[in-house]
């Protein structure tokens, strides 16, 4: 059983809701990347997504481009990516690491060699935005002969027939986008989440995590009910933001976040 | 390269032109975009649609574009004679209308109440702000600050005709960050909106819906030159950014074996500072704006910044029909550089007293060079894909003039 799915069954059997932080690495540095994912952890993080930076992330809101775009500036490159993650993993051998990012740089690394990679520094799931399950089968298996989960989205339009794709190539969980736009949007409808996840739920198996749009203790709170797990991201940076220039204050405003987030789950 | 072989029932039901092409977008907007190929499949089987097309295209387009024959050019040159496909001569000065007239049917036919584009040079924003006010549909454009202020007149055109310009100040601040900054929105508004994409790139339906609402200009050179010349032309020659004037042409006449096309992409400052804009030609393969192309990217795969003197080919990506054409060798892609291009701006306005846009010039240019080399009983076909109004600041400036 992947490290993913035994995070999140020792959660469901606890009757405990999965926190789900997302960074891009290599924001503000990747030197604070490893300081920025322990904390996280600390804070009661489950799980951490780990962005890798893209030129053009088209589904990204401003927050989270801007973080692609100081993290480029720095010069981040994808073995920096693994470098961080093997040295999260000499310390911490429980937290889930889940790569997310965009197709072209994994394309221009290699199927295969990205998923070599991938696994020797440690890391359990991929999510490729722009990759929808449709164009999905060659870069999933390759991560699945590495027992990488290959992680796959599903949003408000996502049809009951193609919900069979997301189900045939996904493992690990499900990631739900709560609402139609890109990342850090302002319009979460709890309501409107929970209904969809209620169908959803019937076509799938595995466990359901949300994001999009949650942007506090109180939303993370409210998604916490319906859903396996929650994702929290631009509001995560946006705080990080105010304090690029000092470490401290940023480690202490990325404890004092998460820790208030995952109180309220 | 694929082992694959072209044909011109391609794509797939998912998009493929071989390797090249398919879906790669957002979950989100795999079922807008699923819609709209089921609109437009059945728009394809549907006579009524196509002769509404047409008469468009005849009475608000001002279709068939003269195929004129550049008499004083191939003189001037001395060599195979040159044609013009005249679309600088369409309403709003370039080929962009023709799509845009056929995806505004398509949005109407819909039931879609707003519509947003990408621009570059800022002509396929203006054929998209002409069709909105048209329609009577709120338009909204998006288009970097970088090509905001060498296109201001366009700008201008398209704040006239009731669209909203919104600047996109992001990335490299040209086409590709407008055509995220589009998809962004698309995604947001999914319900109410229709995205009228202005190239032969982007996710499935885009690059085969486009090439086909653009074919009408290889159908119609075709005719007319068999009228005037009772043959086939030996060379067809037309610009390629994203690559929907290039494929426009050629299109109706990849079956035709001795037919010789040339797709002249952006050279920039040369192919050897890299500064230009030419991924078919130096690019590798990859994943961008939704389609498996050949990009300008560096070796972690992000998306280099591209230079060139004309904003329509100022774009790092490019159609995947183009791509598996470069690989299967029935097109043949090469680049033009900003100073020739400049040159053959001014060389079409004296010889011919006919002002190319900047992106037409770079097919110009090559034509020019090419002919010369060329039998006089031979006949080339060249895209005059816009009109160069619109760049008459950029030459200005280069010139040292305050217009």
């Amino acid at each position: 059983m992947s490290r993913i799915s035994k995070t999140l069954e020792v959660l469901a059997k606890n009757q405990r809701k999965a926190l789900v932080p997302y960074v891009t690495a290599g924001d503000p540095t990747i030197k604070m990347s490893l300081s920025i994912m322990q904390t996280l952890v600390k804070a009661g993080a489950d799980m951490i997504e780990l962005g890798m930076p893209f030129t053009d992330p088209m589904a990204e809101g401003p927050v989270i481009q801007h973080a692609h775009e100081r993290s480029l500036a720095n010069g981040t490159k994808l073995r920096d990516i693994f470098a961080v993650v093997r040295e999260f993993r000499k310390a911490d051998d429980k937290t889930p690491v889940i790569l997310m990012g965009y197709l072209n740089p994994i394309e221009v690394m290699g199927y295969d060699n990205f998923a070599n990679a991938a696994a020797r520094a440690g890391v359990d799931g991929v999510l490729v935005v722009d990759m929808p399950p449709e164009e999905g089968e060659a870069l999933s298996l390759h991560l699945q002969q590495q027992q990488l989960d290959p992680i796959y989205l599903i949003s408000p339009t996502t049809t009951t027939q193609r919900l069979a794709l997301v189900k045939k190539y996904g493992r690990g969980y499900h990631y739900y986008v709560s609402l139609k736009g890109i990342t850090g949007s302002g319009k979460l409808d709890t309501d409107d989440v929970a209904e969809h996840l209620k169908s959803i739920g019937e076509h799938l198996s595995l466990p359901i995590c949300v994001g999009f749009g949650i942007r506090d203790a109180e939303s993370a709170a409210a998604i916490a009910k319906i859903a396996d797990g929650v994702v929290i991201g631009s509001a995560l940076i946006a705080r990080m933001e105010q304090f690029n220039q000092d470490d401290t204050a940023l480690l202490a405003e990325v404890e004092h976040f998460m820790s208030d987030i995952r109180s309220a789950l | 390269m694929s082992n694959i072989e072209y044909h011109t029932q391609m794509p797939d039901d998912g998009g493929h032109f071989g390797p090249y092409g398919g879906k790669f977008v957002a979950e989100t907007l795999m079922k807008p975009l699923s819609d709209l190929q089921q609109a437009y499949t059945d728009c394809r089987q549907d006579q009524t649609f196509f002769a509404e097309f047409q008469q468009d295209l005849k009475h608000y387009v001002g279709r068939p574009t003269p195929l004129y024959f550049a008499e004083r050019l191939t003189k001037h040159v001395g060599g195979a004679k040159i044609y013009l496909k005249r679309e600088d001569l369409t309403h709003t000065g370039a080929h962009k209308i023709n799509n845009t007239i056929g995806q505004a049917l398509l949005a109407k036919r819909m039931g879609k109440t707003r519509i947003i584009a990408e621009t570059g040079a800022g002509q396929h924003g203006v054929a998209t702000a002409t069709v909105a006010a048209r329609l009577g549909l709120e338009c909204v454009v998006y288009m970097g600050t970088q090509d905001i202020a060498r296109q201001a007149i366009n700008v201008y055109r398209m704040k006239l005709l009731g669209a909203t310009v919104v600047p996109v100040d992001s990335g490299s601040k040209t086409l590709k960050d407008a055509l995220n900054e589009a998809l962004r929105d698309w995604v947001t508004n999914v319900d109410d909106t229709f995205y009228i994409l202005g190239t032969v790139a982007g996710p499935h339906p885009y690059p085969q819906m486009v090439r086909d609402f653009q074919a009408v200009i290889g159908y119609e050179a075709k005719e007319q030159l068999l009228e005037l010349e009772n043959r086939l032309p030996d060379l067809l020659i037309a610009c390629v950014g994203g690559g929907s004037n290039a494929i426009g042409l050629f299109y109706p006449f990849l079956d035709d074996e001795d037919v010789a096309m040339v797709g002249v992409e952006a050279g920039g400052k040369g192919i050897d500072t890299g500064l230009h804009a030419a991924p078919l030609c130096v690019g590798k393969t990859g994943v961008l704006h939704g389609n498996r192309t050949y990009l300008m990217c560096d070796e972690e795969g992000q998306i280099n910044a591209t230079h060139s003197i004309s904003a329509g080919l100022d774009y790092p990506g490019v159609g995947p029909e183009h791509a598996l054409l470069k690989d299967v060798a029935r097109v043949k892609y090469t680049n033009v550089n900003d100073e020739e291009a400049l040159a053959a701006f001014h060389d079409l306005t004296h010889i011919e007293g006919i002002m190319p846009a900047l992106e037409s010039s770079h097919a110009i240019a090559y034509a020019n060079k090419i002919a010369a080399t060329m039998d006089k009983e031979q006949i080339i076909i060249v895209n005059l894909s816009g009109r160069g109004d619109k760049d008459i600041h950029t030459v200005a400036e280069i010139d040292g003039i305050k217009v």
